[in-house]
Formats: C-alpha cells, structure tokens, sequence
C-alpha cells in the first residue's frame, strides 16, 4: 500500500519559563492511503498535539524542532514557507475536525453564509455556483438543504458534528484529522456519526487519522492504532494485533484495556493504572511508563526502550519485547 | 412492589418539573401564543432502597440531572412527592430544607469547577461544617477532616490538608470531592457524572473507591449517567430515561442482558466494544433521528416517533405506564410481548 503520511523524528516543544515541555518527542509514523490511522492515549499524552503538528499550526510556545519531518504525498512540508503551506497545505491537503468545533460555529451567521465564508477563502466562485456545492456537500453528510438558512441554535448536537464534517471535506483533502468528533454526542447519535464518517471515506477516497480516548469506539473505526504514552508512542499495532485473541504487548495498552468497563459483560473488578501521567517538563528516566508499570525491571528505569517491530506491522516499545 | 417502608431511603412519586420559557413584555401585553412548557421530567415514580446503587441513565435532554437536582432540592417539582425517610420533603421550609441537605449530599462532574482554588484541600473540608454549623473547634474539625480524607484513601491525610486543588490530580480532586460529601455523614449521595471527566486509566479506580465508601458506610447512591458501561459495572438497579420519563427499571445485569424497551435495546445497541472486526461494518441502527424537544412531546408513547415497531395504537392510545414483567423488572412498552 502506498503512503500517504510519513512522519518522521517528529518533536513538538513547549518553551515555557520553566523548561521545555516536550509534548511530542521523537514521534514517528506512516499514514497509509484508505486507512484509518487511530491515536489513543490519557489526556496530554500528544494525541492532539500531533493532529496539530501535521497542519503545521502549534499554539505558542510551542515549536516544532529541527530535525522533524512530515513527508505528505512525496513531499517534506517542514521546509516550506507559512505562506506556501496556507495555499497548499493547510485545509487543501490535511484537514482536521477540531475537538468541540461543532461549538465554534458562530451563533450570529446562518450555516449557509459560514460555510459559504470557508469556500470563498479558498476558490473563486459565482456564489450561485458556491451554494450548489453546499448543498451537495449538505445532502452527503444527510442533511436537507433548509439547514442553509438555520442559525447554529436551531440545530442539535449531531446535526452541528455534520455541518462541521461537511466544512473540512470541501476542499477535498486527501488527510482528515478527527480529533475525539463524537465526545460530546449521545451513543445513538455517535453510532450514527461513525457510520457516516466510515461512508465519506470511501466516497471521497480519504485517509483518517483519529483521534480518540475511547478505546472501545477506536476499536470499532481504525485499522491500525497508536497508542501514545507522554509524547512518545508505546505501541502501534493493527486492529487485531491490539484487540485480536493475543492481546496487547505493551503493559500500558494491556491495562488500558483491562481498565476499559464493558457493557457485555459483568466485571467483578476493573483494574485501573495507579499514580498519574508525567510531568512533561522532567519527564522519569528510562521508560516514561515506568513509575506506573506493573511490570517494570531494573533497566527499564535507566535506559529507554526503543520502538521496535515485534512481528510484522507491530511496533512496540517495552524492553520486554527485546529478545 | 411489597417493600417495607424501612428498606426504601426515598420514594419519588409521579415527579415532575415543567419549565416556562420566558415571554417578552410584548409577547404577554399581547397575549399571543403562550408558550409550551418544557417538559423536563414528566412524572416519575421510582424507589431508591437503602444501601444501594441506583442508575440513572439517559442520553442529554432526558431529564435525568434534572431529577437529580430536584432531588437535592436545588429546583422545586411542579408536582409530584418525594418522600424521604418516611417524611414528605417535596416542599419544605428554609431549616429543614438545611438539615436535609446534610442527609443528601452531591458529588458535581467537573472536579476542576468544584473546588474553590484558593482553599486549601483542609478549607474545601471545612467548609461544609461551616456552613452546618457543625460543633467543635479546629482541632475537631481537623480531626473529622483527616478521617473523611482517610475513607476515600488519600495517603497521609495530612500531606493533602495543606495543598491546593491544582497541586491535584482529576482522580484526587474526585476522592475529595468525596470526602467533601462524607464528612457530613449523609445517607444518600447524588453522584451527576463523577467520572466522565476523569482520564480512563484512573477512572476504575475512583468508581470502586466510591464503591468502598459505599459498602463500609452503608451508603445509598444515586448515580446518574450517560454511559451504560460505567453503570453496568457501578450499580445495582438501573433506571432508562427517555424524555422526561423513565420507559425501563431494572436489576442491572438483568436489564442490559435482557432489554425489554425498543429504546434501551437500541442503546445498548449502539454502545461501542473493544473487539476487532468491526471497522468494515456499517453498524445497523434500529432507530434513526434524535430525541425531540421537551417542549413538543409526542402524544401517546413519547418513543413511538422513533420506534422501529411503532403502530398506530402506540400514538393512539394513551401513555403506557410502567408494567412489571416479572423479577422486578419494569418497561413502560405496550407491544414488549410481540417485538
């Protein structure tokens, strides 16, 4: 399969006065063509940071550091001017569904006239020609084109998830970012986003990357998984490597699973990860995971492992998969 | 249901909390159309027995956290009872409005909104013997302080008196907002969404903390929720709550191994599994659309819009009330026999 992504050494700083929090370090991964690409991990692992990194838009003080690549379709992005990656990059190329941006839409402007603002950024058109493409874009995600003319109130959650899905889709990207998109939805209404977003994919030909914390719903979208661990990523694996029969190779991914309550079947006793993630700036020696790994051994705590592949397609990075 | 008095902590009896919207000066001068009330909580009748677990789970619009603070006494019902203790609390005076909030106690959702920042951990303890005007110097106080802290096993108790809320982690927060509740020893704890901002790792672990408080206290809980999984895990009984009213109770295994409402099959449904396989799978959904507003309930069965086994007699006919299908187990679906 081709690749669409390749990010390579990735490393996104944080220079605050206190010290550089390194938010992602040393991140690398392929994106392939198709695939949908899951990100999961606790909150402030990177999972985001990363969607944010590949648009080349980290919020100050954040930076991205030498030595970083981000290789989209053959060609490296990092060289290029702010200038050149608005024109070709940045909504064109990679585009991403924020967390909560079904609440940024402005509550003073119809759908119609916000989402009209998106496409006359980008592409000169008569707006007759505009509003066709709205209203095709409208009929894909499943909604009636009267949505042109309601303000963002008259709308519910699932409906606003839609119109948001709808946005970053018009400019044809080749990259989607999904950043948690059904977090703040209803089951019923997530089950019915999911489906809707599985559709899209193949009509438009796109690749996904996902990010979630939810493991049970990563399960239900993703091809392959990354499991991230304090900037840096702890397992990546496919669907069945990750939830098939043999289970999980790295102790994190083994315990989020195991702290994951079922709805199938009844649990005595849920195991849970004591203690709490890193502070970035002075992150533990060694594996990041080893204050907190039920595990741990002596060289775990001094020298880190590397990411290495275990079987085909399975990277982990635990000094007990190194034989 | 034949339970003795003793056994039931809190009957609520027919509930329920309409909302007004509000009229503009013009609109009401002219007298034009009144306004719909919202209907947030239609008339609910369910038992909350001592010491246990009690689930209530709905999606957003259900009416669940407005039963909840009701309950608490934080809004008045429009109508119905609610008896605690054997005592009619619906509508109670200033003292005794007081007294009964140190027998029911809440835990908020936002660990992070919850606390004031400038106390210290010892101050958000304090607070609440404070404001009882519970008896006894500092040095009492200090001393029920460190065993609430103890109970929700935060390790030494005194390390954690002198910290602030952002030295915390969400977990810690959670524990003492816990404790918060404990120290005034209540009978009965609202828990809104305890967990759901809590990371996944630490979130097990704070639900069997509760669980333990709650087994060594004797505790009563009322657990409300969106996430059938947690409360599958959680509680004892669960209520399904469908725009205002509750359309299924049960045991909790019971009801998620065999649902008996179209509307609770289709939840459990629709909730996610960790098992590979399934990302080529278009998930078929038995009921489409979204929940409809408050303001406009549909007649008859208020489920039937999105029913996929509605028929005509399920508009038609008035609502049907809660039948029990035997073990406890109650549905409020006329048709359950066919489906």
């Amino acid at each position: 399969m081709d690749k669409i992504l390749e990010v390579k050494n990735l490393k996104l700083y944080y220079h605050t006065n206190k010290g550089a929090v390194k938010a992602l370090d040393d991140v690398t991964f392929d994106l392939y063509k198709g695939e949908t690409l899951g990100l999961v991990g606790e909150s402030g692992c990177g999972k985001t940071t990363t969607g944010v990194a590949l648009l080349r838009m980290p919020s100050p003080p954040g930076r991205i550091e030498e030595g970083s690549q981000i290789i989209l379709d053959g060609r490296d992005i990092m060289p290029l001017t702010e200038r050149q990656i608005r024109k070709d990059v940045r909504w064109e190329e990679v585009a991403m569904v924020f967390q909560g941006a079904m609440n940024c839409l402005t509550p003073v402007y119809t759908i119609g006239k916000q989402m009209m603002e998106t496409l006359q950024e980008h592409r000169e058109m008569e707006k007759k020609q505009a509003e066709e493409l709205i209203k095709e874009y409208l009929s894909l995600v499943g909604l009636p084109p009267e949505v042109m003319g309601r303000y963002p109130h008259e709308l519910s959650g699932g409906m606003k998830q839609r119109i948001v899905i709808a946005t970053a889709l018009f400019l044809k990207p080749k990259v989607v970012i999904l950043d948690e998109p059904t977090t703040a939805l209803d089951v019923i209404v997530q089950a019915q986003i999911i489906n809707l977003l599985k559709k899209l994919k193949k009509t438009f030909d796109l690749s996904f990357i996902f990010i979630t914390h939810d493991l049970s719903l990563e399960a239900e979208v993703s091809d392959r998984i990354c499991v991230m661990y304090a900037g840096k990523i702890a397992e990546l694996g496919t669907n069945q490597q990750i939830y098939g029969k043999q289970g999980p190779m790295h102790p994190y991914t083994e315990k989020l699973l195991q702290a994951t309550p079922l709805l199938r079947k009844k649990v005595e006793s849920l195991s849970f990860i004591p203690g709490a993630p890193p502070d970035l700036i002075d992150p533990p020696t060694g594996c990041r995971f080893h204050p907190r790994c039920h595990k741990v051994m002596d060289r775990c705590k001094v020298e880190e492992p590397p990411l290495i592949e275990v079987e085909p397609g399975h990277m982990v990075a635990c000094w007990r998969c190194v034989k | 249901m034949s339970l003795n008095d003793n056994d039931v902590i809190l009957q609520v009896k027919d509930l329920k909390k309409h909302f007004t919207p509000h009229q503009s000066l013009i609109q009401s001068l002219a007298g034009s159309g009144q306004k719909r009330p919202i209907k947030a909580v239609d008339g609910i009748t369910f038992d909350l027995r001592r010491g246990e677990i009690f689930g209530l789970i709905g999606e957003s619009g259900s009416g669940k956290t407005t039963t909840g603070k009701m309950i608490m006494k934080l809004i008045e019902p429009t109508s119905g009872t609610m008896v605690f203790n054997g005592e009619d609390v619906t509508h109670t005076d200033k003292l005794r409005t007081q007294v009964y909030r140190r027998q029911v106690q809440m835990i908020f959702q936002d660990p992070y909104a919850s606390m004031n920042p400038r106390f210290k951990i010892r101050d958000v303890l304090q607070e609440p013997l404070i404001i009882h005007k519970i008896e006894g110097d500092n040095q009492k106080h200090d001393e029920m302080i460190i065993k609430s802290l103890t109970e929700v096993k935060l390790n030494p108790p005194a390390e954690f008196m002198g910290r602030y809320p952002h030295m915390l982690s969400g977990g810690q927060r959670q524990r003492v907002a816990t404790a918060r509740t404990l120290i005034l020893n209540p009978m009965l704890l609202v828990a809104d969404e305890p967990v759901s901002m809590i990371d996944l790792s630490t979130r097990a672990e704070i639900l069997a903390m509760m669980k333990d408080v709650q087994r060594d206290l004797g505790l009563t809980y009322l657990y409300i929720t969106h996430d059938l999984s947690t409360a599958r895990y959680f509680t004892d009984r669960i209520a399904v709550m469908y725009l205002g009213r509750i359309v299924e109770m049960g045991p909790a295994n019971e009801l998620i191994d065999n649902p008996i409402h179209p509307y609770t099959k289709a939840l459990i449904e629709a909730v996610p599994e960790p098992m590979t396989g399934k990302v080529d799978v278009i998930k078929e959904l038995p009921i489409s659309g979204e929940i409809p507003s408050p303001a406009n309930i549909p007649p008859g069965c208020r489920f039937h819009t999105r029913c996929p086994y509605a028929k005509p007699e399920c508009s038609e006919q008035s609502e049907p009330e809660l039948m029990d299908a035997g073990n406890g187990h109650f549905h409020a679906c006329r048709r359950w026999k066919e489906i």
